[in-house]
């Protein structure tokens, strides 16, 4: 049976009250050894540089979700992106459905979203660079829209492209990725409840630093497949050559599903750093939604479909 | 003032105020209801090693910089510098073992092993540690000629940083290629000045300042 709307973190996540209590037995639960006594040594810094405490999963201040962003686009500076992104307009904005289904058209966001709820899911987020943070977002879940185009039974797979704007987003006049960017998602993975098109956070618009007014929230898989600022939403047959698979191939797979026993060759995937923590902790098998999206890869090699 | 007591007395002190700065600044945002940032870890490594490197390359411009400069004295400042970037290289070190590893050290193995920018990394410190601990006195003279031929492993060592630092990047290397750059005019500098022909007076010179002590 399918749930339709599956609790974003789930309760057997959250911290029991009684480990809750006991700091002590979590650390060494949580196997942390020599450290974990240099850490209480450590002078408490304000909320933001708190350790890794017991409650795993608060959501991440809305001033780091929208102050630390991997848009290539604007910078790779994560922390200029938010400067560089704030004149950058989201209205009107059109997208263009198209590719394997019965109704392409080009439609106006408003329209793409109407009748829609927009629903609260608050989503770990796992960058393939190894640190995460925990976003409130809100949005509708992809499945929703994409059936409204009827796609055919030729769609296997969803390509998803953010707008090419020069102009406006200074970081594409480099060469450093081939732009437009451009993601994609097997049609069962675009399917899937957990995946989302994101148009807020925290409640509020998300703002352009985020990926305004349009971005898709695969939350088991690393964060650049989450394209940002969409303008066109493809239905096709092949599987798309996503722009950082094209960019380095040996480092950047289609799937790029959050994997702590496949390390990205230069660095490893087994531990991640929550931001505004001091130390690493360990990175969940499809980040946290193993029980919700793991059948879906069932017999697929994962080291070789990275 | 002589030349000598204004480099020892003027220009060294600003040097030394010069390379404390990074350090200062991240006790301040530490300590001192500054703020460091989104990924603290990530921002003390990165400021610490590009400190490191930005000092390494200090090092090596002071040799080039006598020479243009007819200022024999400011040999007086390479020892210091060599310091301070081993400082910050070693709390660029101390930051990966215990935040980024927990003090693990079968993690910390295994990460030296299969990545190549850990294992670059920590060549380049095991180097600077080396250099440092023959930095005294003591070491230039008991070591003699062997000493200038162990402190041209610097060259290695800031070769190695770089590279270290590059491959953090993804896929963006246009700063590690300034540093690259930057490091090349100061290699290419010694090898016309040695495919010049002339006696290398600058090592030689060096050791007999350093020995000199100061």
């Amino acid at each position: 049976m399918l749930i339709r709307r599956p609790d974003d973190i789930r309760p057997d996540e959250i911290t029991p009250e009684k480990l809750f209590w006991s700091r002590r037995e979590f650390l060494v639960a949580a196997g942390v050894s020599g450290a974990g006594l240099a850490a209480m040594s450590l002078p408490d810094l304000g909320p933001r540089f708190r350790r890794s405490g017991p409650d795993p999963d608060t959501p991440t201040p809305y001033d780091t979700v929208t102050g630390y962003n991997n848009y290539y686009e604007f910078s790779t500076d994560k922390e200029e992106v938010r400067t560089l992104a704030a004149g950058f307009h989201t209205k009107p904005w059109t997208v263009r459905v198209e590719g394997e289904c019965a109704k392409p058209a080009t439609v106006d966001l408003d329209v793409l979203l109407k009748g829609l709820t927009v629903e609260d899911r608050t989503y770990r987020h796992r960058c393939v660079e190894a640190w995460s943070m925990v976003v409130p977002w809100n949005g509708v879940p992809l499945a929703e829209v994409l059936k409204r185009f009827e796609p055919t039974s030729k769609a296997k797979y969803v390509e998803f492209t953010t707008v090419l704007d020069p102009k406006d987003m200074p970081g594409q006049n480099y060469p450093i990725l081939p732009w437009p960017y451009l993601e994609g998602l097997r049609m069962d993975e675009a399917m899937h409840p957990l995946t989302l098109l994101v148009t807020g956070i925290y409640g509020k618009p998300a703002p352009p630093q985020n990926g305004a007014p349009l971005r898709l929230v695969v939350p088991w898989k690393y964060g650049f497949k989450g394209a940002k600022s969409i303008v066109r939403i493809r239905f096709v047959e092949q599987q798309p050559v996503n722009t950082w698979q094209r960019a380095a191939s040996n480092e950047y797979g289609f799937y790029a599903n959050v994997n702590p026993t496949v390390d990205h060759p230069r660095w490893s995937q087994a531990r991640e750093r929550r931001l505004g923590e001091f130390f690493r902790r360990p990175t969940l098998m499809f980040n946290g939604y193993a029980d919700q999206v793991a059948s879906m890869y069932a017999g697929m090699d994962l080291r070789a479909n990275f | 003032m002589s030349r000598l007591q204004w480099v020892t007395r003027v220009v060294k002190p600003a040097a030394f105020l010069g390379a404390s700065i990074p350090l200062l600044d991240l006790l301040r945002e530490a300590f001192l209801g500054g703020d460091l940032g989104p990924d603290p870890v990530r921002h003390i490594q990165h400021v610490t090693g590009i400190a490191c490197l930005a000092l390494l390359l200090a090092t090596l411009t002071i040799t080039p910089l006598r020479r243009y400069l007819h200022l024999g004295q400011l040999i007086k400042l390479r020892r210091m510098l060599g310091l301070w970037a081993f400082t910050y290289a070693s709390l660029h070190f101390l930051t990966y073992l215990i935040f980024d590893q927990s003090l693990d050290v079968s993690r910390i193995m295994a990460d030296t092993v299969k990545h190549p920018r850990i294992y670059v990394g920590f060549a380049a410190f095991l180097i600077l540690l080396a250099l440092a601990l023959t930095s005294t006195d003591a070491s230039v003279r008991r070591l003699g000629k062997r000493w200038v031929t162990l402190h041209r492993w610097i060259y290695l060592a800031v070769l190695f940083g770089i590279i270290h630092f590059a491959m953090v990047q993804k896929l963006d290397y246009r700063i590690p290629l300034v540093w690259g750059a930057g490091f090349l005019v100061l290699m290419l500098s010694r090898i016309r000045r040695r495919a010049s022909q002339r006696p290398p007076p600058v090592a030689a010179h060096g050791v007999v300042s350093a020995a000199s002590g100061d």
